[in-house]
């Protein structure tokens, strides 16, 4: 029934040029850049949301907002939504201002974190709402439902009941939920939060290619900082309703900007730099000679950059130090150093040689070019 | 429950225990259903299917007389007075349900818009009035509705009613009495049903392109329809046997089904045919449920809507 009706809307010339086309290609013509700027939003009296948030994210990327809770990442990306309106500020996407355009009249879809599924509908209706709300004729609507099926390989899913689904398969319905409407941009808001860890990075991976493949804009929210760091091209961190950093993701944690970027990107070795002589930095852990340090307060010292020989060695940038912990975990160690009053992480991967105990003296070697300082 | 591996003798104190704890706990319901429905239920459907003897007391033989009265063949041929009975309960009880939802709903939304604290002073103020008795509400109407009231005569002014008639008794005013007298019944399920309401799904609808109004229809009623279906089921009942209200306010030409058979058991002193009468509601009242639970399937998505 629906083969024959296809056939015939194909058949017409120019009727329909949409239909022709692959979600790709329709997705790769309509990848659309965001500007936002001045945004600021506030809940009540006393809550700031977003305090003044200036942010571009350009046509086809990856981007992710990364934050804790309360950081204003989820309002964000409820106002590209307009599922909230901004106090103040301005949004366009692909050049048109959407600032006060209502959610329904925006092409821009959402994966929600709870997916939000519609219960009371088959699969193939969910996936089929957002084509019927724009009064997409049912057999153009079947026909793209079907072909997103197989893009996302749903398989058998699309004639199921959506209390039959579980958690991942209800995951990858919300996203084809949202990819068959053909949006300008797609937002994630922590699809993936729901979901066990080994599922989790399944769907990572088969995530980020599906945004390579079809080219779409992606804007993603997550507290994770490693699921960040894996799935974005670039990222934008938030604190207290305010951009703190926005850079790719090795920018972000091997040159994070301030203590609370460096601290939510997992790093704990940071140390108040009390003289200063050139580009020797002395601190808690004595001084060390850094290659373009710059001018910031704080030394961070990235624990993977650190080497420990066996015993007491002397030479530039050596430090002693007592192993006071180490956690074993097979492709690497990780460990607790005591130097003097302070403690210093270290990881190493486990390339077969000696691995120091508890209670052992070490030699931690710094690379001077592995040394940054940020300030506060 | 297993018993392997217990000896024959435990096994069968084991079962004796069970069988002794079954009947302490589930004999005192089920002796209550059967005293007090079952052999009820049963004796009228007997005084149904009898002949009514003097003073409208049941006698034997058995016959289907009460029936054929009851679909209008008297001593004087066939007359529509009962089935006219039949029809406006049922045109009743669909116009003050259908009535009940429209002025419900809004009400059980906006309580859950309210601030907490508000919510169980708003409920309260809906419930309390349905614990005065019913039937000093119902004077309560009969004296606003009286011919010479200002609602009468705002009635006759706008030309609704004629001169000195007054808004009671008549079919509105049983409306009137039905809609007041069970919208708490319609109130508290939908408010269940929106305190529980899932926002997220209808933020999807919206950003799935559905305006308000659609938003609304696909994401917001669907989840209220299991509360809604509650209250209907709670007031199309109770309405369609209604007697007090029609009794009351209806005056002679208000009269529904429950008043028949009312009738029947006092006055009119006919026992077989209030009994054939009490059948006639209770089949109408489960084909009524039947409707709602297929209803119910059919917009639920095939998922079953408890009732």
């Amino acid at each position: 029934m629906s083969e024959t009706i296809t056939a015939d809307i194909a058949d017409q010339p120019g009727a329909t040029p949409a239909a022709e086309e692959t979600p790709q290609e329709a997705a790769g013509r309509k990848a659309s850049s965001i500007e936002m700027q001045g945004l600021h939003k506030r809940f009540g009296r006393d809550t700031v949301a977003l305090d003044g948030v200036d942010l571009e994210i350009r046509a086809g990327e990856f981007f992710t907002l990364l934050g804790p809770s309360g950081c204003g990442k989820t309002t964000l990306l409820r106002i590209l939504a307009g599922l909230e309106e901004p106090d103040d500020g301005s949004l366009v996407v692909g050049g048109k201002t959407l600032t006060e355009v209502p959610p329904h009249r925006r092409s821009v879809n959402t994966v929600f974190q709870s997916y939000a599924l519609f219960p009371h509908l088959s699969v193939r209706d969910n996936l089929a709402f957002g084509l019927k709300m724009r009064g997409l004729p049912a057999a153009e609507r079947d026909a793209k439902v079907d072909e997103i099926a197989e893009f996302i390989k749903l398989g058998d899913l699309v004639d199921r009941r959506v209390d039959q689904l579980s958690g991942g398969q209800r995951q990858r319905i919300a996203l084809a939920r949202a990819l068959v409407c053909e949006p300008d941009v797609l937002l994630l808001d922590e699809p993936l939060s729901a979901l066990d860890a080994g599922l989790r990075s399944q769907l990572q991976v088969e995530l980020l290619r599906v945004q390579k493949r079809l080219g779409m804009t992606f804007v993603f929210v997550t507290h994770d900082q490693d699921e960040a760091m894996v799935m974005s091209d670039r990222i934008a961190v938030l604190n207290g309703g305010n951009i703190q950093q926005v850079g790719a993701p090795r920018e972000v944690y091997e040159r994070p900007v301030n203590a609370f970027v460096a601290r939510f990107m997992g790093h704990d070795n940071l140390y108040p730099v009390r003289e200063r002589q050139g580009d020797r930095l002395t601190t808690a852990l004595g001084t060390l000679t850094a290659e373009e340090a710059g001018e910031g307060e704080l030394l961070l010292i990235r624990p993977e950059t650190l080497d420990l020989l066996p015993g007491e060695v002397e030479g530039a940038n050596h430090v002693p130090a007592t192993v006071a912990e180490r956690l074993y975990r097979g492709s690497h160690a990780e460990f607790r150093l005591e130097i003097g009053d302070t403690t210093l992480q270290a990881t190493v991967n486990n390339r077969g040689r000696h691995l120091p105990e508890v209670g052992d003296r070490v030699t931690v070697v710094v690379a001077p070019e592995d040394l940054v300082t940020l300030s506060e | 429950m297993s018993y392997i591996g217990v000896t024959p003798t435990a096994r069968s104190r084991a079962m004796v225990s069970e069988a002794r704890h079954l009947l302490l706990t589930v004999a005192p319901g089920a002796s209550w259903i059967f005293i007090f429905l079952v052999l009820p239920s049963a004796y009228l459907m007997g005084v149904a299917f009898m002949t009514n003897g003097p003073y409208g007391l049941p006698e034997m033989p058995l016959s289907l007389a009460s029936f054929e009265r009851l679909a209008g063949f008297g001593f004087l041929g066939w007359s529509p007075g009962n089935l006219y009975t039949l029809l406006r309960s049922l045109w009743q009880t669909l116009v003050s349900t259908g009535l009940v939802v429209v002025v419900a709903y809004p009400i059980a939304y906006y309580i859950t818009t309210c601030r907490e604290k508000w919510r169980p002073i708003l409920l309260l103020a809906v419930v309390v009035p349905s614990w005065t008795n019913q039937v000093i509400r119902t004077f309560g109407w009969m004296n606003l509705l009286a011919p010479g009231t200002p609602l009468s005569g705002l009635a006759e002014g706008l030309g609704l009613i004629a001169p000195n008639m007054g808004l009671y008794p008549s079919n509105f005013a049983v409306t009137l009495g039905l809609v007041y007298n069970f919208l708490p019944f319609m109130v508290l399920p939908l408010y269940g049903a929106f305190e529980k309401l899932d926002t997220a799904q209808v933020e999807a609808a919206q950003d799935l392109y559905a305006s308000p109004v659609r938003a609304f229809w696909h994401a917001v009623f669907p989840q209220t329809l299991p509360g809604l279906l509650a209250g209907i089921v709670l007031v199309a009942i109770p309405a369609f046997g209604m007697y007090v209200i029609p009794e009351l306010l209806g005056g002679g030409k208000g009269m529904m089904l429950g008043n028949l058979v009312a009738n029947q058991f006092s006055g009119g002193a006919n026992w077989p045919l209030g009994a054939a009468g009490a059948i006639l509601m209770l089949l109408a009242t489960f084909i009524g449920l039947y409707v709602m639970r297929r209803i119910g399937k059919r917009l639920g998505g095939g998922e079953e809507v408890v009732i």
